[in-house]
């Protein structure tokens, strides 16, 4: 067998120690911006006194982390209770094989794909190895032996399950109009301008989707897991030093790769008012410039997470699984329906597909609210009790 | 040796190591981790086989679904370790010997039929072989079976999948209005 080993070997392994690198030196990143940008908002400084503007603080943190002692309670199960911040750490990192973080470029003769890997189910990959993120928690809070922990993680999963539905189900009207699963291609089916992507045409699954990120992540609204006031740190309470830290960088990193996957199927991927093809197609300049319009979207995306992060409060458990099953399942369902049906009808005009869909999702959520305020009424007049079905389940652990 | 009978045989002793993993272990949390790197593992046996759909559903239903949902159940009902007790007496003991044995049989039955059929190692079973890898199948292939030649074995699924989802629908609600 001829195998060019340039084509083969060299060219891929430069581009996973470059990405891998780069998610961890943007989890460093987002840690100081987490904390410098929380500061902000809050109208107080953040840490600022190791580096230039505090920039040097996650170093300081990690140094902290690594030289304190590594800990493991005496009650715990041991095998698992190491096992789990891997179990959590790895999918959140091997997510990224699929993701495009720019168009290509072409060095010596080679063409190379920004991408790691262009798989013929790349999205089907991401809902499989997301999937898998859930373990990590779980286990990680059974193995602790410990009632938070064990509520937390149990809280965690059901939520992971409950929000998986959604997400999988927000990226079918994408996957109808690009005809593709390989994310590359639906990253290209979108134009150069804003007006052209797929958030516009998909509107409500885009929400749908980028709140069930959200909760995938575990971050704020969705951080019931580790909710402090109820349940001391959930399920990493047992968790110290390092291994607290590894929770922490996998937790970062799904928020950077949700980000990506979001800017790729809905925000236009590396497309910008077709800057991105300065210098021509294929060369080394608009490679670097579709990659860098790519991590800025991703950014700025991040700036969002940390946003909402001081917006919104927690939800309540009962809360949680009535916005998940009742408001955002119906709206992805209906977006598949709409999308469908108006592919055929309209023959594919994207302007009615998305009015469509978003006149259907505001039926639907004025279906589901009348339907939930009725029954509420009902409810109220037979007994004076809120609805607090979904816990009664958890009543019985505690 | 190419690439992918290496990788055939590394996923293969991971499932088999992971199989029996699953009934050696006496804590049934341990069980069910190991059930899911079996899983895994025959994933990986599916993209070998050029069947990257069929993988990416293997992960995604079983051991990222399932087996969710086998570990809350696990955790919720806090199971401890099996004792000798627990495991299998009696008539019970009888049943799992004999389908056992059945199970085997069809399993070597099966395996001396292809080996008979098809010589392995072959350059026309080779070159099948590396056609299939070379030329994975296209979801689009799959979708199309599904909708034209399979239609009514797929309806069938999906209404027996829907009967299964009012059931359990039916169920939850009488418990509650028992409760209320």
């Amino acid at each position: 067998m001829d195998i060019d080993i340039v084509e083969v070997i060299v060219i891929p392994v430069i581009k996973i120690l470059f990405i891998a690198h780069l998610l961890i030196i943007g989890v460093m990143a987002m840690i100081w911006s987490e904390r410098r940008v929380s500061g902000w908002m809050q109208d107080r400084l953040g840490p600022n006194r190791v580096g230039p503007q505090g920039l040097l603080q996650p170093i300081a943190d990690g140094i902290k982390f690594l030289f304190k002692e590594d800990l493991i309670p005496n009650h715990v199960d041991k095998p698992l209770y190491v096992l789990a911040p891997a179990m959590l750490l790895v999918p959140a990192m091997i997510i990224v094989a699929v993701v495009p973080f720019g168009s290509s470029m072409t060095i010596a003769g080679y063409e190379i794909p920004l991408q790691i890997a262009d798989l013929n189910i790349g999205i089907l990959y991401i809902l499989a190895i997301t999937s898998l993120g859930v373990y990590g928690v779980v286990i990680g809070a059974w193995a602790s032996n410990n009632k938070y922990s064990l509520l937390g993680g149990l809280r965690s999963s059901a939520q992971m399950i409950s929000y998986e539905l959604t997400l999988g189900l927000a990226i079918i009207g994408v996957l109808m109009l690009s005809e593709s699963l390989k994310l590359r291609e639906i990253a290209e089916g979108q134009g150069a301008n804003p007006w052209e992507w797929n958030f516009l045409i998909h509107f409500p699954a885009f929400l749908a989707f980028t709140t069930a990120v959200f909760a995938e992540t575990n971050r704020l609204p969705f951080d019931l897991a580790e909710a402090e006031q109820e349940l001391v740190a959930g399920y990493h309470t047992e968790y110290s030093s390092m291994k607290f830290a590894i929770f922490f960088m996998a937790e970062y990193m799904s928020m950077i790769v949700g980000s990506a996957v979001v800017v790729t199927l809905f925000l236009g991927g590396w497309h910008f008012f077709g800057l991105e093809n300065i210098g021509g197609e294929g060369s080394v300049l608009a490679g670097l410039i579709s990659f860098a319009i790519f991590f800025v979207k991703t950014g700025i995306f991040l700036f969002v997470f940390i946003w909402v992060r001081w917006t919104l409060p927690r939800f309540r458990y009962d809360q949680l699984m009535n916005f998940g099953w009742k408001f955002l399942l119906p709206v992805a369902l209906s977006s598949i329906v709409v999308t469908g049906t108006l592919y055929i009808i309209t023959k594919g005009n994207r302007l009615w597909i998305g009015v469509g869909n978003v006149v259907a999702a505001f039926i639907v959520v004025a279906i589901v609210a009348g339907m939930l305020a009725m029954d509420n009424n009902s409810k109220s007049a037979a007994q004076n009790t809120p609805a607090a079905a979904p816990l009664r389940g958890l009543d019985a652990v505690e | 040796m190419n690439p992918e009978m290496i990788l055939f045989f590394i996923f293969g002793a991971v499932s088999l190591i992971g199989a029996i993993a699953v009934i050696s272990f006496r804590h049934p949390i341990y069980s069910a981790l190991s059930l899911i790197v079996t899983f895994f593992a025959q994933a990986g046996l599916f993209v070998i086989l050029g069947a990257h759909f069929v993988a990416a559903v293997q992960v995604i239903v079983y051991a990222g679904a399932i087996m969710v949902l086998f570990l809350f159940v696990i955790m919720l009902l806090n199971l401890g370790t099996l004792s000798e007790k627990g495991a299998l007496t009696g008539k019970l003991k009888g049943v799992a010997i004999i389908l056992g044995i059945l199970l085997a049989a069809q399993g070597i039955y099966i395996a001396v039929n292809a080996l008979n059929n098809t010589e392995v190692g072959s350059e026309a079973a080779q070159e099948k072989a590396a056609a299939l890898t070379n030329n994975p199948i296209e979801t689009y292939d799959i979708g199309e079976l599904l909708f034209s030649k399979y239609l009514l074995p797929f309806e069938v699924t999906s209404l027996i999948l829907l009967a299964a989802l009012i059931g359990v629908i039916v169920l939850v609600k009488r418990e509650n209005q028992t409760e209320n």
